[in-house]
């Protein structure tokens, strides 16, 4: 293993800014650039950091046991907002800037815009791209991978991570500044692994997102990795998930997690009038099914998601 | 007359309400024109606030020159303008992003698509911004580059310092000007001074151009004062300088000054070293249109824009 500075750059308030990068497996011009991966972009993905961390360890080992094939080289980028991570921010510390929103960047940009610009021109011509998101929604979700829209997606390729579902969706108007629309565009094969948490550290959500990765490069000829093979994924497309919304704005009483079999009409959860304790609204599925999403914050507002439902799919 | 355009029950004991002031002609024909002021979709943007605030003072003076229909929604996020939030302070979205929204979405969603409803029809829409908390600029108008040639008609109306053809690469699908002019109704962003502050001086020059606009459209009757020939600048015609150290910046000019190629705009500072980092050099003869306002910069910060060009 070799590890890299990527960009960095001083500040007289705090320690220099950088982001550090993981070399495995071959170096030099004989390399090839099999796989990039890469951890937290926004101050709150602690779990996406700590999947990269639990990569990087497995990583050396493997790496010590002659486990990457031939000429493949893999590079891990466990986190580019280190800054906001420290003082509990989300976005770029310093303008509240996302940086997920800036690629493919530019050098003489602004500071995010050449972070990103900086990251982007490393991790060409890698023949994967793995990005570990957060989810857009707070609140729970099933693990599942993503590819981005861009005309070049391929559901079976996604299929190898052997997580239990693929979701695809539309474009949205934001997906272009993304980190992976653009190594898709570039021609690499980029995917986003949601593992199912963020702000708090999941070790089997974790574990899980560790070895769909493992799996994944064993099956592209990258890792000699023994493991489970993992799901025959569930390919769902996110205009097909049936919202279930809230009725009334409140306290937001869930009665069900996510990954359950529901069915049409089964009550969910209640919206609560938070002076007086009544029920204001019941939430019901719309659908049998199983939960894909459920709100977990104490409140909810009017019309807000509060579940999301993979409509005739069982157990 | 009052109105709200649409209310959100918020979790505990509230209402998000999105109002309109509407100023319609003592007599109404039924064949005037409408026109709307959008504003305060930033919550940390308040120079619209106090544009909004006079356009309906000064034309409730004299409601006999009034020919059409004004609709004023001074605050599409009420949340973020009084929680001091440049996004919306619950879910944290960009306003801008979310247009044209969704009738059956979350807040955002729905609200967007319901103001976009009360907008249609119009025969003209401008949403009046006040940049960010880093940066003053001055008194502009912001198109696309695929502008139809009534939007341009209309932004030269504007009174401000410049027009600014953005190259569409870089135009944001989900703001409101964008989604508008996507269902033919000329809408034109204005972009003046910064976040949290009231520049009256460049308000007064947006409240005269939007005056401006109403009498080529027919809605006002009443004197105007406009400037003659604004610069239609092109996104080659504009420099940037950003730092490349971190610290202080310390301006040496201000907005609107004539600078020479090579003279030094401003300084980045080591306040621990007591030294100075770089020199901020202009890069061409031209004007400051864009200068930062938060002094605390990081490499790759920007400091300002000067229109070069043919302008001078």
């Amino acid at each position: 293993m070799r590890k890299e500075t990527i960009y960095s750059f001083s500040s007289y308030l705090r320690n220099e800014f950088s982001i550090e990068g993981y070399w495995f497996g071959k170096e030099g011009d004989a390399a090839e650039p099999a796989a990039c991966i890469i951890g937290s972009m926004r101050g709150n993905e602690y779990q996406q950091l700590y999947i990269c961390s639990l990569l990087v360890k497995r990583l050396k080992e493997l790496e010590a046991d002659g486990a990457i094939i031939g000429d493949n080289q893999i590079l891990v980028v466990p986190c580019i907002n280190n800054f906001s991570m420290n003082v509990g921010r989300k976005y770029w510390v310093s303008d509240n800037s996302d940086i997920n929103r800036q690629f493919p960047g530019n050098k003489d940009g602004d500071t995010t815009s050449r972070l990103a610009a900086h990251l982007f021109e490393k991790i060409q011509g890698f023949r994967y791209g793995i990005h570990f998101p957060s989810f857009y929604r707070k609140g729970d979700f099933i693990p599942h991978v993503r590819m981005p829209s861009t005309g070049k997606e391929s559901a079976s390729l996604t299929n190898l991570f052997g997580l239990p579902y693929v979701v695809t969706s539309k474009q949205r108007n934001y997906d272009r500044s993304t980190l992976t629309y653009n190594l898709q565009m570039q021609g690499t094969d980029a995917f986003s692994v949601y593992s199912g948490a963020t702000g708090t550290l999941d070790e089997t959500l974790a574990k899980q997102a560790v070895s769909s990765v493992l799996r994944f490069l064993t099956r592209m000829g990258i890792l000699k990795y023994n493991c489970h093979n993992g799901y025959i994924a569930s390919i769902i497309e996110e205009e097909d998930m049936v919202p279930v919304k809230a009725d009334a704005a409140g306290f937001f009483r869930r009665f069900i997690g996510v990954n359950t079999e529901v069915c049409r009409g089964q009550l969910l959860g209640e919206i609560l009038d938070p002076y007086e304790g009544n029920i204001l609204a019941e939430v019901r599925s719309q659908a049998d099914g199983i939960t894909f999403f459920a709100a977990n914050q104490p409140t909810i507002l009017e019309n807000a998601t509060a579940f999301q439902i993979i409509k005739k799919l069982h157990e | 007359m009052i109105e709200t355009v649409v209310s959100v029950n918020l979790p505990v004991g509230e209402q998000l309400k999105i109002k309109k002031n509407s100023l319609t002609p003592d007599h109404i024909r039924g064949d005037e024109k409408r026109i709307c002021l959008v504003s305060g979709i930033y919550g940390d943007e308040l120079g619209g606030q106090y544009i909004c605030g006079e356009i309906i003072k000064r034309i409730k003076e004299d409601f006999s020159l009034l020919r059409g229909i004004v609709d004023v929604y001074p605050a599409i996020n009420p949340l973020g303008l009084d929680a001091r939030t440049r996004a919306v302070p619950t879910t944290n979205i960009d306003y801008s992003t979310v247009f044209p929204g969704d009738p059956n979405g979350g807040m955002e969603d729905y609200t967007a698509a319901r103001l976009v409803e009360d907008i249609k029809g119009a025969a003209c829409c401008i949403d009046i911004h006040s940049s960010n908390i880093f940066l003053q600029e001055v008194p502009q108008v912001r198109l696309n580059d695929d502008y139809s040639e009534e939007l341009l008609r209309l932004s030269k109306q504007m009174n401000t310092d410049l027009v600014w053809i953005h190259p569409s690469a870089s135009v944001n699908e989900g703001s409101l000007a964008y989604t508008m002019n996507h269902m033919g109704i000329p809408t034109l962003v204005t972009e003046s001074g910064a976040a949290f502050r009231i520049k009256y001086d460049f308000c007064e020059q947006i409240i005269d151009g939007i005056f401006a606009v109403m009498k080529e459209l027919g809605i006002w009757e009443g004197e105007i004062r406009v400037k003659d020939n604004v610069p239609i600048v092109k996104e080659n015609e504009i420099y940037y300088m950003n730092c490349e150290s971190s610290g202080l910046f310390v301006s040496h000019r201000n907005l609107l000054d004539h600078v020479r190629e090579g003279e030094i705009i401003g300084t980045i500072t080591n306040p621990l070293l007591g030294a100075v980092e770089e020199e901020i050099i202009a890069p061409t003869d031209g004007i400051i249109m864009t200068l930062r306002e938060h002094p605390g910069v990081a490499e790759g910060s920007l400091v300002a824009r000067i229109i070069g060009g043919s302008h001078l």
